[in-house]
């Protein structure tokens, strides 16, 4: 069947071409399922699946080199295949219908993956019992927040996204009138009071809490119940030279306060938030088991949802399975924490979230279709007697494809 | 005889199917099995004590029969009475059963000290307890995938050990003599109040039901909390007293006493607790019934008829075949069904139960097949398919019961009656297209008995598997996605066990597309079909074994080595596949038509 010339627009057109993406992907799945037990979920969908090659270092270096597909080439050479295909073999019959479904509703399943790997954003918001918030943080995205706390009807926040206080170059904003030098970033560290470290190195910080306090870096962790503690030392420089060097954890729990000029500044390294146009209250929340063993039978936070513009006041109960739906982000009772004090919610924004089962019918109806055809023609010929030779058996060149 | 073959197997089968399903009476002179059928509250459902005896038994010593000393078989019950009455006797038992050598010597045993058996009595390891909980300390911080075979070892028998010990401290603490002289006297009871503070502490059991009729499990105490209570509220409750009372009779050998308490107390919980009464006979009715366990025999034999009638007595054999394999799956079905009805919940809802369903599936498929075919091959893959699930569901069901209650996340019975069920499925039908296959290979490769039609047909039926698996294991992925969507807020997580379903879909996309593309024949669509058990095996356990994600829910050591040595197996096999047709001793395939490369 090989021809002396291979002819690219056979090749993007063929069912071969499928079959070679098709088993890549289950590669690519399979490598990445694997891989979950060092880098967890999250690194590993960066990994592999939100890219266009899988990077591996040369041992010994800190080369990388592409080893692999990634996860939106392989779902992008797929769409392609499979638009090539049908544009090229284009033929509308019945028998068709179900592969033309099918087709149309993985291409969807595909983009809207893509889609959501761009837009979706995770965030969670922690409320105890009777308190209000207005906004969720981020998993895992971390900002410096500068908050002018001087006038005392507002605070004027300035927030650095921390990806910038791993570089070296100062950020100025004119809002403030310092700029910030990051000193030192660490993804994660461990914080200990000076007085209990006999041999510490010299401290970085050079004014607040941070003087007294040594932040040793330590690898990052990607178990699903040990968090990271992004840590890092920024300097504030003024007109007239440095206002002090400052220490900046998420495990802080005070924020630094400075004064300056006569105006008054909170620092603090937190997760990054995404403010709310409503706030909730947490009015109960209960975590039920079965009696007799520790096995959670429900958990349930009942809460009070108020929108800024006073159109909403109502009282919502979110729990398992049941989650609130509410501004384009959906909230899941996600946890809990301090003896059932703490609620933990998910946040959930994703514009395209209705795209998947508008896909996944079509593909099913497809399915359905298809096989249907195949089944009803099947029991047809057995009825009419004629004998079944398997299509795969004939001799000499294969059945002509299905197309595609 | 050769007429009549079909119609005596069946017959014989149904009647020892009958026999199994006799209810059974009491041997001795106790009524073991009103005992047994007593509710109880434990792992957040009222079950009969019968089930209490016959999970303890197979979670500590791997089987349920147990020996005493002197060689005598006990019924679980009897094992039981003696935890609760009589700990000194029960401490003599041979129930631990330790496999590992550096576990033993912990003890100064040897695999030899036990006149060959590889299960120990408490009595013969209370010496090196201490030891043992000291390893226990050690091992216990060490990461779950990270420890050590010794590690393992050690944690899982001193949780059985845990275990056993507090048992005995269900009705009475052990070192009781006489419960009920002691109710007598208040200033004794209130005496006591460090030894019921013990029993509640420990007691796993809830066997004290609420004084009022309550549909709620919320009331059922254990007997501990329930006589702490009786110290302030004054009067101890009746359920306390004939337990006790049964300790007394049980403890005296004094039958006639056991029996009228248990027939008293079973008059006095009637009216409060019908329905609890009821489903407990039931569930011990199940019990000794063992269905599963009929069935797997069943598929033994439908199996070897099914391939001798490739042999000899095609139409015969091959129909006795199918009446024992439909008899084995009215059975299963029946205690599938049970299970269901006990539980409240559709069919699967753990591994275990994934398992007998995975079994049920792949045999309802292989038994349309059968009728369309008629010959003898759907059988013989339908029962291999359903011997083989049922042994790893025995495997799975020695770490407990294995009706459990569900987590918060779990419960939702429309997600795992659709999700569940149709993953479960496309699991089921991936493997019977493997499975199919295999048979294709084993026959053409190493007998002559693969003629061309059979071939054909084999062809056609992987071919329509493979269809079904697609669409079910599709159908089944999506629905999790919307559950997850529904749950957590995203489609699609990547978790491990969703990422296995992909790859059974990606898979069956795979077979599909070489088919109609005309890359494979016959025989690489036999290969590829194989493959496919290695990939749902893989998402089946494999997936669960790595230890993370939201279904690492059944993680198990030797089902590791099982892993690997089916894996091993398919690829030999696939292997054999792959030899060239010349040397395929089945003619029709080797000789002159070369088409099925």
């Amino acid at each position: 069947m090989a021809s002396p010339r291979p002819n690219p627009l056979a090749i993007l057109t063929s069912i071969r071409l499928t079959v070679v993406l098709l088993v890549l992907s289950i590669v690519l799945v399979f490598t990445a399922t694997l891989d979950q037990v060092h880098l967890g979920v999250w690194g590993v969908q960066e990994k592999y699946f939100r890219s266009f090659f899988v990077f591996s270092q040369i041992a010994g270096t800190s080369i990388f080199v592409p080893v692999f597909p990634g996860g939106y080439l392989l779902g992008a050479a797929l769409i392609v295949n499979l638009l090539a295909a049908h544009a090229y073999r284009f033929r509308l019959s019945w028998r068709k219908s179900g592969i033309w479904l099918t087709h149309a509703g993985i291409i969807l399943l595909l983009v809207a993956e893509g889609i959501s790997g761009i837009l979706q954003k995770d965030n969670q918001m922690r409320i105890d019992v009777g308190q209000t918030r207005r906004y969720s943080e981020s998993f895992r995205e971390n900002e410096l927040a500068i908050i002018e706390t001087t006038h005392p009807g507002y605070d004027d926040v300035v927030s650095v996204p921390s990806e910038l206080l791993s570089e070296s170059a100062s950020i100025q904003h004119p809002k403030l009138p310092f700029v910030v030098r990051p000193v030192a970033y660490y993804p994660n560290a461990t914080l200990r009071m000076r007085s209990q470290v006999p041999n510490a190195p010299p401290g970085v910080a050079t004014a607040g809490e941070g003087t007294d306090i040594v932040a040793t870096p330590v690898p990052v962790t990607t178990k699903p119940d040990e968090a990271n503690w992004p840590t890092g030392y920024v300097e504030l420089v003024g007109p007239e030279g440095s206002i002090g060097t400052f220490l900046i954890s998420t495990m802080l729990l005070e924020p630094e306060t400075i004064t300056y000029q006569g105006r008054t500044w909170r620092l603090a390294l937190r997760a990054k938030r995404d403010y709310l146009p409503f706030s909730i209250t947490l009015k109960k929340f209960t975590h039920d088991i079965y009696p007799g063993t520790d096995i959670p039978r429900d958990f349930a936070s009942t809460i009070l949802l108020k929108s800024d513009d006073g159109r909403d006041d109502r009282e919502v109960r979110i729990f398992m399975n049941n989650p609130l739906r509410y501004a384009g982000r959906a909230f899941y009772q996600a946890g809990y924490a301090n003896n059932d004090h703490t609620t933990v919610l998910q946040v959930v924004r994703n514009p395209s979230w209705r795209i998947p089962y508008l896909s996944c019918a079509l593909i099913v109806l497809g399915l359905l279709v298809q096989f249907g055809i195949h089944l009803f023609g099947f029991f047809l010929r057995r009825r009419s007697g004629t004998p079944q030779p398997s299509p795969a058996l004939r001799p000499g060149p294969a059945p002509s494809p299905p197309a595609p | 005889m050769r007429r009549h073959f079909a119609l005596a197997t069946l017959l014989l089968a149904l009647a020892w199917v009958c026999s199994t399903l006799v209810p059974r009476g009491n041997s001795g002179g106790f009524d073991l099995v009103g005992f047994g059928r007593l509710p109880v509250l434990a792992d957040g459902r009222l079950k009969p004590m019968d089930t209490i005896a016959r999970t303890s038994l197979l979670m500590l010593q791997g089987r349920q029969r147990l020996a005493a000393a002197d060689g005598h078989e006990l019924a679980p019950e009897e094992w039981l009475l003696d935890v609760l009455y009589r700990p000194a006797i029960a401490d003599t038992y041979r129930i631990f059963r330790i496999d590992n050598p550096d576990v033993l010597s912990l003890f100064g045993l040897n695999q030899g000290d036990s006149a060959g058996q590889v299960r120990f009595s408490f009595a013969q390891l209370d010496s090196g307890l201490s030891e043992l909980e000291r390893q226990a300390q050690l091992a216990g911080p060490v990461d779950a995938a990270a420890r050590t075979a010794f590690q393992r070892a050690v944690i899982e028998l001193y949780s059985h050990l845990d275990y056993y010990n507090r048992l005995k401290y269900a009705v009475q603490t052990p070192d009781r003599v006489d419960l009920l002289a002691d109710m007598e006297s208040p200033a004794r009871l209130a005496a006591d109040r460090p030894s019921f503070e013990a029993m509640e502490t420990f007691s796993l059991l809830r066997a004290i039901p609420p004084a009022a009729p309550s549909v709620s499990i919320d009331g059922w105490r254990s007997a501990g909390r329930s006589l702490l209570d009786s110290l302030s509220a004054g009067a101890v409750s009746p359920s306390v007293g004939f337990y006790a009372a049964l300790g007394v009779a049980w403890r005296g050998h004094q039958p006639e006493a056991f029996n009228t308490l248990i027939q008293a107390y079973r008059a006095e919980l009637s009216p409060r607790f019908a329905a609890a009464l009821s489903r407990c006979a039931w569930e011990d009715f199940f019990n000794h019934a063992e269905p599963f366990y009929t069935s797997l025999i069943l598929y033994v034999a439908a199996f070897l008829l099914a391939v001798i009638s490739w042999l000899k007595w095609p139409a015969e054999l091959g129909r006795a075949a199918f009446h024992l394999m439909a008899l084995a799956f009215a059975l299963a079905t029946a205690g599938i069904l049970t299970r269901m009805w006990l539980e409240g919940r559709p069919p699967v809802t753990n591994l275990y139960s994934s398992a007998l369903f995975i079994g049920w599936g792949s045999v309802a498929l292989c038994l349309i097949l059968e009728r369309i075919n008629r010959n003898a091959v759907a059988s013989s893959a339908g029962s291999l398919i359903g011997f083989g699930t049922l042994v790893i569901a025995h495997n799975l069901s020695l770490s407990g019961d294995t009706l459990e209650m569900m987590r918060a996340v779990l419960d939702s019975n429309f997600w795992l009656a659709t999700h569940v069920v149709a993953v479960t499925t496309g699991y089921a039908s991936t493997f019977l297209a493997g499975f199919l296959a295999i048979i294709y290979i084993v026959r053409g490769v190493l007998s002559r008995t693969l003629d061309r039609e059979t071939a054909d047909s084999l062809a056609r039926m992987v071919y329509g598997i493979v269809c079904f698996a697609t669409l079910f294991s599709f159908v089944g992925t999506v629905l999790g996605g919307i559950w997850a969507d529904q749950s957590w807020g995203r489609f699609w997580g990547w978790d491990p066990k969703e990422n296995g379903a992909l790859i059974i879909v990606l898979w069956n996309a795979v077979i599909l597309h070489c088919r109609w593309g005309g890359l494979v024949r016959q025989r690489g669509l036999m290969c590829l079909a194989i493959f496919g058990n290695i990939v749902t095996a893989w998402s089946w356990f494999g997936t669960n074994m790595l230890g993370i994600g939201l279904h690492s829910y059944g993680f198990t050591n030797a089902a590791f080595q099982g892993l690997i040595a089916f894996v091993a197996l398919q690829l030999a096999l696939i292997a054999l596949g792959s030899v060239p047709l010349q040397k395929w001793r089945s003619a029709a395939l080797s000789g002159a038509k070369r088409a099925a490369g």
